[in-house]
């Protein structure tokens, strides 16, 4: 079975690294390897969102669809979408 | 050489670069840097004058260190930030931010040390690019009891400082927010508490073998057998290889007391020291003590001490903070000292704190102010 590519939507806190990119696509069959997919094109963006214990950042949210991810061993299939957000982190 | 200096200025918005004129009289400003990016500190290497290091995060993102070779125009970031190894269970570790930069010794060229929150040691041997955890403190088999998870301050339990003897790159102190100060004499490979008569008020026994809550280390590179301490309980002073630090804070005047988050050896006069005393008292509003800012100053190795506020502020309602890394001195003649605020105002002296004047303000939250030659 090939490994799936799907879209990744990129927030603003994150568009220094995309060259300025909201939308890029990665391959990967389950969260963690989409993430380490976009981290291969993006150096270093993965840390800034998933800390060195494989966690979502406080202050981070990563979905799948509508459904929210905590843990990155999620299974991703073509035609789902992983949405990364900037959440709420104070002034 | 030049009598230029610049002012590495981190906030809690962004970095900042001052630069001065021969005179230190006309300042240029560089910035904003990262605008909105939590920057705990940025340093110059002294051993090539020009890489400049920046420990930042934001309040979304994970911590990482950026670099610049080009005065800060254009930065590059660690191939692999300061990060825990992976572990299972509730003491599962990761780097929240760090908080302190160290330049590894003269002779050590592409060595840094960095210190973070939770409180964790890193060394990187190739410029910054790379970090990896020192084992020896990161995880010592005391650590759990020197950094117990609910310590340390507001913004966590700290790391806050590494301190390298110029003579011996093998020996080192770290400062911590939860265990005190730490000594090595093997490039950390192992640590030994070095708190002996150091207060820690909020313990029953109130001078523990660690647990301190040390706020900053400064070591005397005149002497640099002489340590400096601010600690959260008082002002204090170490000569090596005694391992009995004394309260020289006790000669404050009782009204300021001796409680601050910084303290400043003079370069090239072992006997002199400033500190930024704050208020301590009741609920530890830690603001300037009776709103009126002042540096003092010992010249004779804390026996004594003299106030400076000649150009503060003083009308009684100036009531900001001066945190760990934000109060600098560069090297020239007469020294020139630097210090910013919670206010986001940068103070100077010219004349080793006779006067003072500002220089800039309406900067976010400062973090760390440190002065270079430029």
């Amino acid at each position: 079975m090939s490994v799936p590519t799907i879209a990744v939507m990129v927030p603003s806190q994150l568009v220094a690294y995309t060259a300025g990119a909201t939308r890029v696509a990665a391959a990967g069959a389950t969260v963690a390897e989409v993430l380490e997919d976009l981290d291969r094109q993006f150096p270093g963006l993965k840390f800034r969102v998933i800390d060195e214990q494989d966690r979502v950042r406080r202050h981070m949210r990563v979905y799948v669809g509508p459904e929210r991810v905590a843990d990155l061993r999620r299974g991703v299939s073509a035609g789902e979408e992983l949405l990364i957000f900037g959440a709420l982190s104070g002034g | 050489m030049s009598k230029a200096v610049q002012l590495l200025v981190g906030t809690r918005k962004g970095a900042w670069i001052y630069r001065s004129d021969a005179d230190r009289a006309a300042w240029r400003v560089q910035g904003p840097i990262f605008l909105g990016h939590i920057v705990n500190h940025l340093v110059l290497d002294p051993r090539d004058g020009k890489t400049l290091m920046m420990a930042a995060k934001t309040g979304h993102l994970g911590p990482t260190i950026y670099r610049s070779t080009d005065g800060g125009e254009t930065w590059a970031e660690a191939a692999r930030p300061p990060a825990f190894p992976r572990a299972e269970g509730d003491r599962a570790r990761a780097v929240d931010h760090t908080f302190w930069l160290s330049p590894g010794h003269a002779d050590e060229p592409g060595v840094w040390w960095a210190g973070t929150s939770p409180p964790g040691l890193f060394v990187s041997r190739d410029h910054g690019d790379t970090w990896e955890g020192v084992a020896g403190f990161n995880d010592h088999p005391m650590y759990w009891n020197w950094c117990p998870e609910d310590g340390g301050t507001p913004d966590g339990a700290l790391l806050n400082q590494v301190v390298i003897d110029p003579r011996e790159p093998a020996h080192m102190y770290i400062a911590t927010s939860t265990g005190g100060v730490f000594e090595t004499l093997d490039r950390g490979a192992t640590w030994a508490p070095l708190n002996r008569n150091v207060r820690a008020d909020f313990f029953p026994d109130p001078y523990p073998e660690y647990g301190q809550d040390a706020h900053y280390l400064a070591l005397s590179p005149a002497a640099p057998d002489r340590l400096w301490q601010q600690n959260h309980c008082g002002i204090y002073r170490l000569d090596r290889p005694s391992d009995v630090w004394e309260r020289i804070g006790e000669a404050m005047p009782p009204e300021i007391g001796d409680i601050g988050f910084t303290i400043l050896a003079h370069p090239r006069d072992a006997d002199t020291a400033w500190v930024l005393p704050m208020d301590g008292t009741e609920v530890w509003p830690r603001t300037s003590p009776g709103g009126r800012p002042a540096v003092y100053r010992t010249r004779d190795a804390g026996r004594t001490w003299e106030r400076q506020d000649g150009g503060l502020p003083d009308d009684g309602q100036a009531w900001f903070t001066v945190k760990r890394q934000a109060f600098g001195a560069d090297a020239q003649h007469p020294v020139g000292l630097y210090f910013g605020a919670t206010n986001g105002e940068v103070w100077m002296s010219a004349d080793e704190g006779e006067t003072w004047r500002q220089i800039a303000r309406h900067l976010p939250e400062i973090y760390s102010v440190v002065a270079a030659p430029l």
